[in-house]
């Protein structure tokens, strides 16, 4: 797509995949053998290696933050908005590191990778991950790349229960923690629409039980339902109505049941293009994922004393709109913070665009990450 | 660095070394960032404007952003040394509400705000017949943030109806200076109230 390259980005990227071979116990008491992981890396590490970011993505996202892969693409990575020279996470300063979790379709080892015992693909065999798993093997791919301190961990929606867990169980392995319209746990509500996405998943006649990948087909018609509903929440009232409003894509009603709204038409492409580049048992894992978060669990529910040996200064930021992760579920985890004295700066942005507005470039928004990642000390330089 | 406004440097006098500090209303952080460098503070500024809680970051503050018209209920009891508002009392829905909230979060609390018992108030309402417009009170009253004013005695009248104990108090002008008429008659010619509370036991 782009002719020449923007001056703000980080131009032409190539994914790279790492393959461990020491075995990685799991949280759920499965071991996974070995595995792959690919990332990206943008700008430099100095040579203190004291000024990596590490990069966490949400449920459908992966390695491809930022930049382009050729002249060709349409699209530069999902987070490139905020990614690249002078933008809020600077590669003239941060060497950044986005990698794709476990249990994902889109590089790293996951349902769709070969099972080494079976020689099939895991399909619904593979281990049930958990943020905490994705944080242990985010810690390896750290020390293969030789970072021992991250200058920031950072994430929007899972992403950012990834850095809220780092900043938990690697208290020392991270300068700060960026929480980005994320939350300390599921609501019940949340988990509802999850399991809603599950069952049009698991629903879908050509599931079989997980293993369609021997039956060549995908349940397409239940990934496609399972992400529509999905892309509902991410969305405001607000939002969609200053999108799509009732506009109708003929202009009259034709008093059927075919795509008539242009809301309807907007989901179902966004559903069918989802089932292009996206797996349905990775789907069922990550949304899994999202379930079982929940740091205070194992502190008698109790973030505060969850929070309690949290070294990184930590940035919280929610979106007004967002129902899904609304400000109140950041609020929680900025009183735990508080409560235990911690360096926490909260900022609640006003925006109309939910969930997703932590992808968009809303000033306030772009203006307090520039700020707080502008002030983030990296000794020595660089 | 630009010089000081003199109630923020007379606050910084009523706060002990290393105390624990709550900023209520904290602006671009500058009373917090000059607590810190002379006095080694440490805390958080609550902040509700957008340019604020920017300038904040820049100055490496914590600022959390906060409605105080919602109450202080993610603080815990007596968890601050110092719990300060400088002049945005006035602002506050139930500044009576706040003040206790205030009190209960912080060990002490230091709160300034502009007088309206200030005599050239007094001199617009009497003579004029029109809400005062001054410079420490420079909206008109359609359109101005001090939705609750008051002078000295009103808010020490609130104070004993409240149990709360005055442990110190200053006025100043506009300027942040204090004059002999201003010691004399604090009521009729303090601009600008201090004060320094804790609850009564």
């Amino acid at each position: 797509m782009p002719d020449i390259l923007p001056p703000d980005s980080v131009g032409l990227v190539s994914p790279q995949t790492y393959q461990f071979n020491t075995p990685l116990s799991l949280v759920c008491g499965r071991t996974l053998p070995n595995y792959q992981i690919v990332y990206e890396t943008y700008g430099k590490l100095n040579e203190r290696r004291n000024n990596a970011v590490l990069i966490c993505h949400a449920l459908s996202g992966d390695h491809h933050a930022a930049g382009f892969y050729s002249m060709q693409d349409k699209k530069p990575g999902w987070w490139d908005t905020c990614i690249g020279p002078g933008k809020p996470i600077d590669t003239n300063r941060f060497f950044v590191v986005c990698l794709n979790n476990l249990g994902s379709c889109r590089g790293s080892s996951g349902p769709t990778s070969i099972n080494p015992d079976t020689n099939k693909p895991y399909g619904p065999d593979f281990p049930i991950i958990t943020v905490r798993d994705w944080v242990r093997s985010q810690a390896r791919l750290g020390d293969v790349l030789g970072i021992t301190q991250w200058a920031a961990v950072i994430g929007g929606s899972l992403g950012g229960m990834q850095a809220l867990q780092w900043a938990i169980d690697y208290p020392k392995h991270l300068r700060h923690s960026i929480v980005i319209a994320g939350a300390s746990k599921l609501s019940a509500q949340n988990i509802a629409f999850n399991e809603v996405a599950r069952q049009a998943i698991m629903s879908d006649p050509e599931f079989h039980a997980g293993h369609y990948y021997q039956h060549q087909v995908v349940p397409r018609q239940g990934l496609m339902l399972a992400r529509m509903l999905g892309h509902i929440t991410y969305l405001s009232d607000e939002s969609m109505r200053q999108k799509f409003g009732r506009e109708l894509r003929e202009g009259k009603l034709n008093f059927g049941f075919d795509v008539e709204f242009q809301v309807e038409s907007y989901l179902r492409h966004q559903g069918r293009s989802f089932v292009d580049r996206f797996d349905a048992n990775t789907y069922l894992l990550m949304t899994k994922v999202l379930d079982y978060f929940d740091p205070a669990n194992e502190y008698g529910n109790n973030l505060s004393k969850a929070l309690a040996g949290v070294q990184a200064k930590c940035l919280v930021v929610s979106f007004t709109s967002d129902w899904r992760f609304p400000p109140t579920r950041s609020r929680e985890i900025v009183k735990a913070l508080l409560d235990n004295k911690k360096t926490v700066t909260y900022a609640e942005v006003k925006a109309s665009e939910g969930h997703d507005a932590f992808l968009m470039t809303i000033p306030h928004y772009i203006q307090v990450f520039q700020a707080y990642m502008q002030q983030i000390d990296i000794p020595g330089g660089n | 660095m630009k010089k000081l406004r003199t109630d923020l440097v007379l606050i910084g006098e009523w706060i002990e070394e290393g105390s624990h500090v709550l900023d209520l209303g904290c602006g671009d952080g500058t009373l917090l960032a000059h607590l810190r460098e002379t006095h080694r503070v440490t805390g958080y500024g609550l902040e509700i404007d957008d340019e604020n809680i920017v300038r904040c970051i820049k100055n490496n503050i914590n600022v959390i952003h906060t409605d105080l018209n919602e109450g202080l209920s993610e603080f815990a009891d007596q968890s601050f040394d110092y719990v300060v508002m400088t002049q945005a009392i006035q602002t506050i829905r139930r500044p009576d509400e706040l003040l206790l909230e205030m009190l209960r979060v912080g060990r002490e609390v230091i709160i300034t705000f502009p007088s309206f018992g200030h005599w050239k108030a007094r001199f617009s309402l009497f003579f004029k017949g029109m809400m005062p417009v001054s410079r420490a009170l420079p909206s008109d009253w359609y359109d101005t943030e001090n939705i609750h004013l008051c002078t000295l005695k009103d808010f020490e009248r609130l104070c004993r109806k409240k149990w709360i104990e005055i442990l110190e108090r200053a006025v100043v002008n506009i300027d942040h200076r204090t004059t002999t008429t201003m010691k004399l008659l604090p009521n009729l010619f303090g601009e600008i109230a201090l004060y320094r509370l804790r609850r009564r036991t």
